[in-house]
């Protein structure tokens, strides 16, 4: 079929950037909300969920665990049963009005020290209700876009749908960054400071958007279907209890989005952690270095998007999960590697060393009883400079017991940390590049994902059917990377990457699940 | 590839529960009062082997069907479905 013959096939073009703008920012903001919890979860926790109390500790753990793996599928089923049933655009509107609502009122929930144990269920509940609304927003949200676009467009269409998971990463840390760095450390962590407005500019956003989409209409497909009375009355049973469209469902979740999720997931957020917890860097810089490697790399969600129209969506989507098993730990060690300042450290004191202290912060010490005896801690900073021009911060926190009779000894286990590392600026822009790879894997498993799957589902239950495997292979296979890593490396303590087998293994199991089952035909009718 | 896809089907059957009962020594093996990460805490294993249980019994159904020859053609359109 030429290009002119497959035009005049498909639906009128005309006014889908408007489709494609008021579903895709209703998508971001809801991302956004979803984030930013995640990224204060520090302060939420200092604020919430204080530490040495067990009922305060169990609801933390709760609101980490049960938001992403219980209540997003959860959310999925219900709402994209909902989405089948009364319509597209109803449905992921109220999703919208939830997220935004709980993200609110996250922001006005006092502190623990103000109500007690009333904080940390009231925040346990608000995060569980942003799950649950999460999981019920992007299968809406792609199923409407792709069903306004033509074929052989639709991929490209979705696409934009694709980029607002990483777009609100984006602006969840451009607004997390701006808030923090306009203020002191001590005011944005107070009980009422300066990490709740990222929450409270939730609502207009929330509102911006509402707005935009109750002038939307339903989508062309499911009003078709809605006025011809062939809408599913039981969507789930049909999804779930029609063997052949169960087939496709599981096809989905073990040969495309389960080795999706853990790509996104390692791209977008364990490279992140990875960062600041095991290479150490440096706050701030931590963020710049994702905020521009994302920023490059979201454009092409479009061109992986638009790509997969023209070849089919199953070979890049494989690729991105082929490179990201070969690639992740030659990166991550690299990544580890270039910022190892044992070596040059260790050779401070040699001849022609430029090694040298920038700063050291004058000591402060807490003394307090233990056991009869006088006990002080004396926390001490010293700012250095290495040969190869990284930056760090040497923090040490030395326990000093007074006995009875006068002597001191020092504590056994004073080790000094090396905490805050600020890279030179070429190694900030290698960092950079190696962290915009692994997103433009990312771009590249995630861009064609949606046309992928709205094609697999007919369009009675394409909601429902379509949901449920894509939650599951983000919300609980990528969730579960930390979870895994951590584990793993409680049990391999001499390997630092062997948090990255996780990923490795799930994404190499997709691929060769994909490669075999799936196939590379684009639907070209979805108005099944 | 109909073979392959047989033999695949097998290994999947076998793997669904094997990664249940690796989640299950590792949750045995990782639970303690004292440690203070996640990994040492009842909360998340029973939320996560709670979710996986399902996925796991779909990837022996996944494997089932595979075995069957279910998956050897692939509907053209949801007519076929």
């Amino acid at each position: 079929m030429n290009y002119l013959t497959r035009m005049n096939n498909a639906p009128a073009t005309k006014g889908i950037g408007k489709v494609i703008f008021s579903s895709s920012l209703g998508t971001l903001i809801e991302w956004y909300d979803f984030y930013i919890f995640g990224m204060l979860a520090k302060t939420i926790s200092v604020q919430f969920f204080p530490e040495g109390n067990d009922t305060a500790a169990l609801l933390s753990t709760l609101a980490i665990f049960a938001a992403g793996f219980l209540v997003r599928p959860f959310g999925a089923l219900v709402f994209g049963r909902l989405g089948d049933m009364i319509g597209r655009k109803s449905t992921f509107l109220l999703t919208l009005l939830l997220m935004g609502g709980s993200t609110f009122l996250i922001g006005l929930v006092p502190g623990y020290k103000t109500i007690g144990i009333v904080a940390p269920l009231l925040v346990l509940l608000l995060r569980l209700v942003q799950g649950l609304a999460l999981g019920g927003e992007y299968g809406g949200a792609a199923t409407y876009v792709a069903e306004h676009a033509p074929a052989h467009r639709r991929g490209y269409f979705t696409s934009w749908i694709q980029t607002t998971a990483t777009l609100g990463l984006f602006v969840a840390l451009g607004v997390i960054m701006a808030v923090k760095g306009s203020m002191s450390e001590l005011s944005f962590n107070a009980e009422w400071g300066g990490w709740r407005y990222p929450f409270w500019i939730s609502i207009l956003l929330v509102g911006l958007s509402v707005y935009i989409r109750l002038k939307m209409e339903e989508s062309p497909l499911y009003a078709k279907l809605k006025s011809s009375g062939e809408t599913s009355a039981n969507p789930l049973k049909e999804s779930f209890g029609n063997k052949a469209n169960f087939k496709m469902v599981l096809l989905a979740l073990f040969g495309a989005v389960m080795g999706q999720g853990v790509i996104w997931y390692t791209g977008q957020f364990y490279a992140q952690s990875f960062l600041e917890n095991t290479v150490k860097l440096e706050f701030m810089q931590n963020r710049e270095i994702m905020l521009w490697a994302i920023g490059l790399a979201t454009p092409f969600f479009l061109v992986f998007g638009a790509l997969s129209d023209r070849i089919g969506r199953k070979w890049i989507m494989m690729a991105g999960m082929l490179l990201g098993v070969v690639l992740y730990r030659p990166i991550f060690g690299s990544l580890l590697k270039s910022a190892d300042i044992t070596e040059a450290f260790l050779k401070r004191d040699q001849p022609g060393s430029k090694t040298r202290i920038i700063e050291r912060e004058p000591v402060k010490a807490d003394s307090s009883q233990k056991n009869g005896e006088l006990q002080i801690v004396t926390h001490s900073k010293t700012h250095w400079l290495l040969d190869n021009e990284i930056a760090f911060t040497e923090s040490r926190a030395d326990t000093v017991f007074s006995g009875k009779t006068g002597d001191m000894h020092l504590a056994a286990d004073a080790k000094p940390q090396q905490v805050d590392k600020i890279l030179p600026l070429s190694l900030k822009w290698k960092f950079m590049g190696l962290v915009w790879i692994m997103i433009v894997l990312v771009t590249m498993v995630y861009g064609p994902v949606a046309a992928f799957l709205v094609e697999l589902f007919p369009t009675r239950i394409r909601y429902t059917s379509m949901s449920l495997p894509y939650h599951i292979g983000n919300g609980v296979f990528g969730g579960l990377v930390p979870f895994i890593a951590t584990l793993l490396s409680a049990s391999f303590t001499t390997d630092p990457l062997v948090g990255l087998w996780y990923p490795i293994a799930v994404a190499a199991l997709c691929f060769l699940i994909g490669t075999i089952y799936l196939s590379n035909r684009i639907d070209k009718n979805v108005q099944d | 590839m109909k073979q392959l896809k047989k033999i695949l089907g097998l290994v999947w059957m076998i793997l669904g529960p094997v990664i249940i009962c690796f989640l299950l020594a590792a949750a045995f093996e990782n639970i303690h009062a004292q440690g203070n990460k996640d990994i040492n805490k009842p909360v998340p294993w029973i939320i996560i082997i709670g979710i996986f249980t399902p996925i796991c019994v779909g990837l022996v159904i996944f494997g089932y069907y595979s075995w069957k020859g279910e998956f050897d053609e692939l509907p053209q359109s949801s007519a076929g479905l």
